[in-house]
């Protein structure tokens, strides 16, 4: 049953939320120990959100959009007195002392979460390898990644653990990953979703996002969590749009453009097929389609691989042993810091932390820090002019299916150009969307990346709509 | 744009960071950030002299409201998360080099 199936049932007084959710905490207990999505199962908290909502439709109150739809949180959203780790042993033992405002909108939706999902730790990854607690399996292939660094919250979907899942997307951390699972991901324009309570990674580029088995459940839980929040000062004060109302419009007369950058020779040819599909699909349905030029696109990655390090060098200085999370002592102040911050971090985010720092340092800051910026106006500027001439871009959403455990995982560079097609977006602070579109050669799930201008979350998910409908089976 | 990264770079980022790193932790992240910043090298192919830098994708300014009281997070509930803490306080060890 969808999300939209479940809420309805549920606010009908056809199904409980109980039931629902004891159903969803069955499945995870049965196959949570081969894929790990989840840091943390709660299980007694979920059970007592259902109660809540079946005791509110009892009383012929409104259960609220999600009434009884279980979702599974990315466990760098705070949710209070329940531990968010950023599966980081940096933040061993913390409890934050207040919800994430998309913690506090879901629950007031009715939606229960049933737990808080694996990734790399700081969102800093692409295969969930990163993790201190291990990694997270592909619901398809075990022996594969299920992308990253949203892996525990792709894959949660994807195995049937909740209809629903949150995560959070700063180069294509929601996206790449439901590409890999076979899901759909959706990366709002930035300030859409309030990012109080969301654990900062790069505060320019970060933005929370939905994660669904369906483009129509993907557009329902990104009704519930957008909206202007006066804790986020990035928060846009614009009216949410109705996005499942307008699913059904089609795209006859969309304009729609291949990024011809992102299906050169760095894209496997399976993937890239896939993608000319999906435009002939979309073509076949009354868009029309076109070549697309971005071309500052190709330098998103070295523009990205810079600002976010720098941007989290700064956000990652404030785990300092001091107020939260792990203390490894020492005799002075200075030793007790350096100490834990040697222990506590991993070695990608030690790595990030100390590219930023340099990108940033005196003698290097224009060389490096200072052109990525120029070139993300450069990216502004083209996806400005291709937004003139189509409503909608087309790309794949990664270079490949899902990669075996430890193929990249020593070589970052090859890992950073998993994100090769998502980054420029992040940078541009505008909407995409991963949507399955068939298998490649290995039998892996493909995603088809659509792009919207600003505030274009209409017609990107029209778009994907058409293109879910049209889906290879 | 600059000679590669070196060594000698590497530790001095790592002490700036607060984090300490081996020998052999110092040769392997001296390689691969610089196989990184040299990926970074073809943003040398582009005219950038007279482009702005953006710093965001949003064009912010400051926010503003009015300066009212409202509740804010317990302070015991924040105190509980602390390594250590002593009359309401958060308790780090010396610094500069006196007795705790």
């Amino acid at each position: 049953m969808s999300a939209i199936e479940l809420a309805r049932a549920v606010r009908a007084g056809e199904r409980s939320a109980r039931e629902i959710v004891d159903g969803y905490l069955a499945t995870i207990a049965e196959h949570e120990p081969t894929i790990h999505a989840f840091n943390l199962v709660t299980a007694d908290e979920a059970r007592a959100a259902a109660d809540a909502v079946d005791a509110k439709v009892a009383e012929g109150r409104d259960p609220g959009p999600l009434a009884g739809v279980p979702v599974a949180l990315k466990d760098n959203l705070c949710t209070r007195g329940i531990p968010t780790t950023c599966s980081s042993k940096i933040l061993a033992g913390w409890r934050p002392p207040y919800d994430a405002t998309v913690v506090q909108k879901l629950a007031a939706a009715g939606a229960v979460s049933v737990g808080k999902t694996n990734l790399d730790e700081f969102a800093m990854g692409s295969s969930t390898e990163n993790s201190a607690f291990g990694p997270t399996r592909n619901p398809r292939d075990p022996e594969r990644v299920p992308g990253g660094s949203s892996g525990g919250s792709a894959a949660a979907v994807a195995a049937g653990f909740a209809p629903l899942s949150l995560g959070s997307d700063t180069g294509g951390s929601i996206r790449q990953p439901a590409s890999l699972c076979g899901v759909v991901g959706v990366k709002p324009t930035y300030g859409l979703v309030s990012r109080y309570g969301l654990v900062a990674f790069a505060s320019s580029l970060d933005q929370i996002g939905p994660f669904a088995a369906n483009v129509a459940d993907a557009a329902l839980l990104l009704e519930v969590i957008a909206g202007h929040d006066p804790r986020d000062s990035t928060s846009s004060p614009e009216p949410v749009p109705r996005y499942t109302q307008s699913l059904g419009d089609g795209v006859a007369g969309m304009r729609v453009g291949i990024i011809s950058e992102l299906m050169g020779d760095g894209i496997a040819p399976d993937v890239r097929r896939r993608v000319e599909e999906a435009a002939e699909h979309l073509a076949k349905s009354g868009a029309t389609v076109g070549e697309a030029s971005v071309p500052a696109a190709m330098f998103g990655l070295s523009a990205y691989y810079l600002i976010a390090p720098a941007e989290a060098s700064s956000n990652l200085a404030r785990y300092d042993g001091v107020r939260y999370g792990l203390r490894v002592d020492g005799a002075t102040t200075a030793e007790m810091m350096e100490s834990t911050r040697t222990e506590g971090f991993g070695v990608e985010v030690k790595r990030r932390i100390m590219l930023g720092t340099y990108a940033l340092s005196a003698g290097y800051y224009e060389a490096f820090y200072g052109k990525a910026q120029k070139v993300r106006t450069l990216i502004v500027r083209d996806f400005a002019a291709a937004y003139e001439q189509f409503d909608v871009l087309l790309s794949p959403t990664a270079p490949t299916t899902a990669f075996r455990f430890g193929e990249k995982a020593e070589d970052p560079l090859a890992m950073y150009l998993s994100d090769v097609c998502t980054i420029p977006t992040n940078l541009a602070g505008q909407p995409a969307m991963s949507v399955p579109f068939g298998v490649g050669d290995d039998g892996m799930p493909v995603g088809v990346q659509v792009l919207a201008p600003t505030l274009g979350e209409v017609p990107m998910f029209r778009a994907a709509a058409v293109l879910e409908a049209g889906a290879p089976a | 744009m600059s000679d590669a990264i070196t060594r000698d770079d590497v530790a001095h980022v790592a002490m700036l960071a607060k984090l300490r790193v081996t020998p052999d932790e110092l040769d392997r992240y001296t390689s691969q950030l610089g196989a990184i910043l040299d990926h970074a090298r073809d943003m040398e192919a582009l005219d950038l002299d007279d482009v702005p830098p953006t710093a965001h994708p949003l064009p912010l300014v400051n926010v503003f409201r009015l300066d009212e009281v409202g509740p804010g997070v317990d302070r015991a509930e924040v105190l509980a998360n602390a390594p250590s803490t002593q009359d309401d306080r958060f308790r780090v060890p010396a610094i500069l080099g006196e007795e705790p």
